[in-house]
């Protein structure tokens, strides 16, 4: 009973990532078919890779035929971001994350549900980690197969406000635990400052997007890490 | 591309991708005892979908006036303590009524 109502409620977290991933992945199948692959070629992709930022990327590489080596280093430079919150989520994994459910469940390590996954309250169990991924899986490759095969049905205006969703998402997490916590809130400004400047600022454009949130991820948390540390679980009590 | 040499692309792409995911996640076993990489690697979440999100966010509907609307939403939905589903969806009405109202004036 207990393990089911973790899974399930893994199932309802995954929910709102499910439906980001499908408007998502629906935008990918349309640049995909555009770019000659067949509906079958996109959602394979979809499906093996599971990544936005990484799949664009080599869907890029292989429309234009480039050489292996850049597929390697670019897939590489853009997803290290997700060795980083690997090694964050092992924190958090309860006794029931053997060696078999590691390699399966690190398969759907993606950014939103990592930041799910990590805003849980104590340790996750393997059980609850299944359902998390199971739809948000579900909804990328179904999205991408729609995108590529019927694209072009819904209206632009609807298309481009679904493009939003993840994002909203993101700041349904980042805000609520901001709020509460100044560190946080100077962490998140502090970073929001950086991604600004490396955007902007024509001395940084030689940066790529991928590299910087890298880069201003790391700094914000580095400096908010070293001004203010958090308090140790025995502290915790006396400072809630 | 030939469809075997797209499908050798497809491959490896998901090769590196699985195994930067997978190397940290099955071998890092211990609990991290520095209070420093702790207070890192609870910052680090945050940062990164702020990262993510700022300046981004403003170009993902094809109109920065829609996206700035939309994204108020989302603060707003989100500072009233609403689920991640209400605010994403609360986000996208809104730049979609946006871009209705721009188009009926």
């Amino acid at each position: 009973m207990q393990k089911n109502s973790l899974f399930l409620k893994g199932l309802k977290d995954g929910i709102p990532i499910a439906l980001g991933y499908l408007s998502v992945s629906f935008g990918f199948g349309i640049l995909a078919a555009a770019g000659g692959l067949s509906a079958l070629t996109a959602t394979v992709i979809s499906l093996v890779n599971v990544t936005s930022a990484g799949q664009l990327a080599g869907l890029n590489i292989i429309i234009a035929a480039g050489p292996l080596i850049e597929m390697i280093l670019s897939e590489f430079i853009i997803n290290i971001r997700y060795a980083l919150m690997s090694i964050t989520l092992t924190q958090k994994l309860d006794d029931t994350f053997t060696t078999p459910r590691r390699m399966l469940c690190a398969f759907s390590m993606t950014d939103e549900i990592f930041a799910v996954a990590s805003a849980q309250k104590g340790r996750i169990t393997a059980k609850y980690f299944y359902g998390l991924m199971l739809l948000p899986i579900l909804g990328w490759v179904l999205g991408t197969f729609l995108g590529a095969t019927a694209g072009n049905i819904l209206p632009e205006s609807l298309k481009n406000a679904m493009g939003l969703m993840l994002y909203a998402m993101f700041i349904a997490i980042v805000l609520p635990p901001a709020t509460k916590s100044r560190a946080v809130a100077i962490c998140v400004s502090l970073c929001a400052l950086l991604s600004i400047a490396l955007r902007f600022i024509p001395l940084f454009s030689f940066i790529s997007p991928g590299f910087s949130v890298i880069i201003c991820a790391v700094i914000a948390s580095v400096f908010t890490a070293w001004r203010f540390p958090i308090q140790t679980d025995k502290e915790e009590a006396h400072n809630v | 591309m030939s469809d075997a040499k797209c499908y050798l692309y497809i491959l490896v792409m998901a090769l590196v991708t699985y195994l930067i995911r997978a190397i940290p996640f099955v071998l890092f076993r211990k609990q991290i005892k520095s209070r420093f990489i702790k207070s890192l690697l609870y910052y680090l979440p945050y940062a990164v979908l702020t990262a993510m999100t700022i300046p981004d966010i403003f170009t993902s509907t094809g109109s920065t006036l829609t996206a700035a609307v939309g994204c108020l939403a989302a603060v707003v939905f989100a500072l009233l303590g609403k689920s991640l589903l209400t605010v994403a969806v609360a986000a996208c009405m809104a730049a979609f009524l946006t871009d209705l109202a721009m188009k009926l004036l």
